[in-house]
């Protein structure tokens, strides 16, 4: 397979409600109170309670293998958060090839919301078929 | 506090403060990394499943034992992206003594930089795990830098390094930091926004960060109210006004008001006086810990003797907490909260 630089990696929209905020902080066993309690969150300062970044990193290597299929191998995920996806956002994700070398490809993710952007990241697979 | 003010003690303070939390950095970093902590669980079929299912990863080679048997793995694998979640603490999980993360933390709890927010994270995994395997973690302090000023407060980024092994074999590595801050109700004063957003870790933005508000209505959703009684109600009432009012029941002053005489009489009936709002700290105590919602730490709090002769309580600005002594002049002053609270409060006498 032939992976060119450039290509861009179907969209991956996700509907970031209440529900999906709590169960994927609790998924990924963070009990933070900013994840499930809103009267604590915005105690702190926020609007409403917010996605973890364990999540993002599992949101981000789902959108990646969602394209490149079961076989690619997830070597890397780089992440730096920008503004907060807050419940009740709309999250979607877009990415290109960044680099390929020989079995190696890099993919520049980026994954906005209503403020903005909220993550961007760089994924590195390993594409061996 | 007026933003004057804190501008004239605010910096050597910070300093100070900065200072104390950069050499216990340079302590926890220079103790190297954790002992290795091995996770709750091994790695397991019923985690992955919960997982998968709250991410909405449909990827077969985690759940399917056939496709993962037919795929380049061979056998069923966990997410990569679940290396952190092996080893998070749970709900009531503490992390170890030797934890940088850990002591880090308690330091910048301490000093009020009581909220987290994390910024960055970059995972590397030498291999997939598979269930059964139990990885441990083991951690170390990387670098902490601040205070900036963020949209979120003030506060230090700290970074960890993260390394998951299986025995001795290291399976995956993390490069990690967070964002302990200041919630915006913990701030004293209105300063402005004189950062905006963090320099760096953009994960400052949004929230209701805007400290352009001022103090008052920045705590006014914490700070601790009083209970106003039909007793006592004209001295808040006084403080809206900028008056401190004493309760005199004849010629005797009574503070805190009372529903009833000093010397018994059920007929009497109070009034008030405004006091001229000058004293001297009677007594006084010095606040460093725990966090205050509202307060920056360390703060004073003096009963002060009115020229009066009662003695009232309230949060002494202005002032550097070594240099109040017994005797020290203070005059009120009024922290206004919202439309409906105003607090008592001194400040030096010059």
């Amino acid at each position: 397979m032939t992976i060119p630089v450039g290509a861009e990696l179907p969209p991956l929209t996700v509907e970031a409600t209440p529900t999906f905020v709590v169960a994927t902080a609790l998924a990924t066993r963070d009990f933070q109170d900013v994840h499930h309690d809103r009267d604590a969150a915005v105690a702190r300062g926020s609007q409403d309670v917010f996605l973890n970044i364990l999540t993002d990193t599992g949101l981000v290597q789902r959108f990646v293998t969602d394209w490149a299929g079961p076989d690619a191998l997830v070597r890397s995920i780089s992440l730096r958060l920008g503004v907060p996806c807050y419940a009740g956002d709309t999250l979607t994700f877009t990415g290109r090839v960044a680099e390929v070398d020989g079995d190696e490809v890099t993919v520049s993710v980026s994954g906005t919301d209503g403020l903005g952007e909220h993550v961007s990241a760089t994924v590195r697979i390993e594409v061996t078929a | 506090m007026t933003a004057t003010e804190r501008t004239a003690t605010g910096p050597a303070a910070a300093t100070d403060e900065g200072g104390r939390i950069e050499a216990a950095a340079r302590e926890i970093a220079a103790a190297g990394p954790s002992a290795a902590d091995p996770a709750r669980d091994p790695v397991n079929q019923a985690m992955i499943n919960n997982w998968v299912e709250a991410i909405g990863d449909t990827n077969p080679v985690y759940t399917d034992p056939d496709a993962a048997a037919a795929s380049v793995h061979g056998e069923l694998v966990a997410p990569p992206a679940m290396a952190q979640v092996w080893t998070m603490r749970g709900l009531h999980g503490v992390r170890p003594a030797d934890d940088p993360l850990r002591r880090m933390t308690d330091l910048l709890d301490e000093a009020g930089y009581t909220s987290v927010v994390a910024t960055d994270s970059a995972q590397t995994y030498h291999r997939y795990l598979r269930p059964g395997e139990h990885v441990a973690a083991s951690a170390v302090l990387d670098d902490v830098v601040g205070p900036k000023r963020t949209a979120l407060g003030e506060g230090w980024f700290v970074t960890t390094r993260t390394t998951w092994y299986v025995g001795d074999e290291p399976v995956a590595e993390m490069t990690f930091r967070i964002l302990k801050f200041r919630p915006p109700e913990a701030e004293t004063a209105p300063g402005g926004p004189d950062g905006n957003a963090a320099s760096e870790g953009r994960a400052t933005t949004g929230g209701k960060g805007d400290d352009g508000a001022g103090r008052g209505e920045a705590a006014a959703a914490t700070v601790l109210r009083p209970v106003v009684t039909r007793d006592n109600a004209f001295f808040w009432e006084g403080l809206r006004v900028g008056e401190l009012r004493i309760q005199r029941w004849g010629g005797t002053l009574r503070h805190p008001p009372g529903p009833m005489a000093p010397d018994g009489d059920l007929d009497a009936e109070p009034d008030y006086i405004v006091a001229a709002g000058t004293g001297t700290v009677y007594s006084f105590v010095v606040h460093h810990h725990p966090p205050v919602p509202g307060k920056r730490l360390p703060f004073v709090l003096a009963l002060v003797e009115l020229d009066e002769g009662v003695r009232v309580l309230g949060e002494l600005h202005g002032a550097d907490p070594g240099g109040v002594h017994i005797g020290l002049p203070v005059e009120a002053s009024f922290d206004r909260i919202d439309d409906d609270l105003t607090l008592p409060a001194w400040k030096v006498r010059s």
